[in-house]
């Protein structure tokens, strides 16, 4: 199954040749080949089950945390294969951050969730570089004038949204340079969606992103192009208004139609 | 008819009560009105009703009975036998309910004790006869007065679950109860003792040798009641074993939910667990035959002293019986620590140790906690090993190569055989126990503590 559109970015960051990802029999991936553009937010849409998070993580190989996933093809970060048997994981996902569809923050204060990446990776040498890469993190985050007074509170003790955002500066904090984000406002009210949403505006400046989410709103408001997935096909990529307006296959208008899925 | 098998018939009766309240819901919702409740919890009341009433009236007679009957023959029998001191006339008494019953008695019995045998055996049946009839007609009456009451919108269900909380209540009660019962009755156990034994004697002597002589001039007259080195020994023991135990079934906990492979696990988690089922007899004659002597010859070869029975070798037995109380709690409760935060951490770039170390185990902290109290309490209460493997001289020593005793070990010492059970002897049973109980509890109140603190700083 050939893709339609365009699956080059100009100057990708990213790129995604022949991926193929089995868990045990089950063929969830099916030779899925895209770009992803520096500087751009890719969001990924397609319905339930078709594969989006399990694509999602192959970016930074946390499917190697499943017992039974199997992943072929080729994935690069900046040129370099990321599947390479030499390449060292960790580092891997110290450049390619995840934040995912609950928050989960550490049962740790605040201080210490934001803190949990830079003191793993030796980023801060002193006390006061590792206070200034919290509190960067957090008001990158649009965190920090909210909880800059209890830092020392304990992280779970947030609002379900602003979990969400000390989960994305915990991403942060690390210096990654890409972001990879399934459904991060699914368990979010309009309000705090829309914060983030602005954050993910911000954050496209400095890092390259890429989105899973359910909402077409989302994908046409935050997104510079659009993947749509089908049961483990990558149907059609291209750019965001160009998809939502003009889809060339009929499986992606069916869907932004929401004639099913 | 016996009140044994008074509540086959009761039970009968209350089964059909059931079937009939439930029924007659159903026809009273036939007429087009709803019901309040389901109509199982209107069958459920009017049983409960029929039954209730009745088992209480059997509780309380089966409790009152020999009291009552007791009282009733006495006040029957000749003078001469009235005025007996308390404890012939129990014998006496006695020897009525034997004859009565048919059984031996001692001596041949007098026209008095016939006749008030005679007198036993009717009011007994005539007690039991009362009983049934009573216990029937208080069936039948709760059985009219409730299935009266079954009406649509009578609230069935809110009775029901009274009830049902009543015994709730009751059962917990119980339970408090009677671990009240057992501490009061320690604790005065223990008063008698002190009364004996100066209490600073006991609490901070430094001898322990409860030989009470029964006549004063015999040698060794006097005992020494020093817990001390009792007391010590349960410490060194509890720490060997728990010295051993705490990192090794951490450390296979760890190994179990965070890297073995799920063949691995299925094999080595049931092997773990058998340790479990071990009799604790069996690694008593391990510890006294096996772990001892290669302890003795080990210390021998390195030019140790070494008792045959040692404090090392109980406490390292001790420590491979507790290891798998921690490991399958520890990995339960690491289990039980949700895959988001370990994806989190991965997800940063941090290695599995640092995410296990870092995130999971801070995590997992009071459930381990748990575990580890659960253990430090079997190793206190332990008893079997340190029989067995580390003797019965209570020497005061920190040295884990020669023997100790413990305060459990004691407790048994002293109560085994035929004891006075008001000598100082078989009464410092009691205070040690209260010691230990007390000993426990901090424990708990400490660990209590830790894990509340923990929790507030992290949830
Ligand atoms: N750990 C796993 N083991 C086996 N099969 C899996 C596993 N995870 C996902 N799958 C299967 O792979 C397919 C893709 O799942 P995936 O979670 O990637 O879907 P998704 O597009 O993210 O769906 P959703 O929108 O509901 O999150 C599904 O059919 C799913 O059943
Ligand atoms: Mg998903």
């Amino acid at each position: 199954m050939t893709t339609v559109g365009e699956i080059r970015a100009a100057n990708p960051r990213m790129t995604c040749r022949q991926v193929n990802v089995y868990y045990g029999d089950k063929h969830a991936i099916k030779n899925v080949s895209i770009d992803i553009g520096r500087n751009e937010v890719l969001a990924m849409i397609g319905p339930s089950g078709c594969g989006k998070s399990t694509f999602l993580r192959c970016l930074n190989r946390m499917n190697d945390t499943i017992e039974g996933c199997r992943v072929t093809g080729t994935i690069t970060l900046d040129g370099q294969d990321i599947y390479d048997p030499d390449l060292d994981v960790v580092l891997l996902r110290a450049q390619v951050g995840m934040v995912f569809q609950k928050p989960n923050p550490f049962p740790k204060s605040i201080y210490d969730n934001i803190a949990y990446g830079p003191k793993i990776h030796g980023l801060a040498r002193t006390r006061s570089e590792l206070d200034q890469i919290v509190e960067t993190s957090l008001q990158k985050a649009g965190l920090w004038d909210e909880v800059k007074d209890r830092l020392k509170h304990p992280g779970t003790g947030l609002s379900g949204g602003q979990q969400q955002r000390l989960c994305i500066a915990r991403a942060i904090a690390v210096s990654p340079e890409v972001i990879l984000m399934d459904e991060p406002c699914s368990a979010l009210d309009p309000i705090a969606t829309a914060r983030i949403e602005d954050l993910i505006h911000e954050l496209r400046e400095q890092y390259t992103i890429v989105i899973v989410t359910h909402s077409m709103q989302q994908a046409a408001r935050v997104s510079q192009r659009t993947a749509f997935f089908h049961m483990g096909d990558l149907i059609e990529v291209g750019p965001t208004d160009r998809i939502f307006t003009r889809p060339r296959h009929s499986l992606t208008e069916d869907y932004i139609t929401g004639r099913f899925g | 008819m016996t009140i044994g098998v008074l509540w086959i018939p009761l039970v009968l009766l209350a089964a059909t009560s059931y079937l009939l309240g439930r029924k007659r819901a159903v026809q009273a919702a036939s007429t087009g009105v709803r019901l309040h409740s389901r109509p199982t919890y209107y069958g459920t009341y009017v049983a409960l009703w029929c039954l209730l009433p009745a088992v209480g009236v059997a509780a309380l007679w089966i409790a009152l009975e020999p009291w009552v009957l007791t009282h009733l023959i006495v006040r029957d029998l000749p003078d001469s036998y009235r005025h007996l001191p308390p404890d012939r006339l129990g014998l006496v008494l006695n020897d009525v309910k034997n004859l009565a019953t048919g059984a031996m008695v001692s001596g041949e019995p007098d026209a008095a004790l016939r006749a008030a045998a005679d007198h036993y055996r009717s009011l007994r049946s005539l007690g039991a006869s009362a009983m049934v009839v009573a216990c029937f007609s208080l069936a039948l009456l709760g059985l009219f007065w409730s299935i009266r009451r079954v009406r649509a919108d009578f609230r069935a269900r809110n009775q029901v679950e009274r009830v049902i909380r009543g015994f709730l209540i009751l059962s917990a009660t119980l339970a408090v109860f009677t671990t009240v019962g057992i501490v009061l009755s320690v604790l005065f156990e223990a008063l008698r003792f002190f009364r004996a034994v100066p209490p600073w004697e006991f609490f901070f002597g430094l001898q322990w040798s409860p030989q009470m002589a029964i006549r004063a001039d015999q040698v060794g007259s006097s005992g020494a009641f020093g817990m001390i080195p009792v007391f010590t020994g349960t410490m060194l023991i509890s720490a060997i074993a728990m010295g051993l135990a705490v990192p090794v079934g951490l450390f296979s906990a760890i190994y179990l939910s965070e890297y073995a492979s799920r063949a691995v696990r299925a094999v080595v988690k049931p092997l773990l667990e058998i340790l479990a089922g071990v009799p604790t007899v069996v690694y008593g004659f391990f510890a006294a035959l096996t772990v001892g002597p290669t302890i003795r010859h080990m210390g021998e070869w390195l030019g140790l002293e070494v008792a045959s029975e040692s404090a090392l070798a109980a406490g390292l037995v001790m420590g491979i019986m507790i290891i798998p109380f921690i490991s399958s709690l520890s990995d339960d409760v690491i289990n039980a620590v949700p895959q988001d935060l370990r994806d989190g951490s991965l997800a940063l770039g941090a290695t599995r140790s640092e995410t296990i170390r870092q995130v999971v185990l801070p995590a997992a902290l009071p459930g381990i906690m748990g575990g580890v109290l659960l253990g430090v309490s079997r190793a206190i209460g332990e008893t079997m090993i340190v029989v067995m493997a580390a003797g019965l001289s209570a020497n005061l020593t920190m040295n884990p190569l020669q023997a100790v005793t413990t305060v459990t070990v004691q407790i048994v010492t002293l109560l085994v055989g035929d004891q006075e059970f008001d000598s100082p002897k078989t009464l410092a049973a009691f205070a040690l126990g209260l010691v230990l109980f007390l000993v426990t509890l901090v424990l708990n109140v400490i660990s209590l503590a830790v894990v509340r603190r923990y929790r507030e700083q992290y949830e």
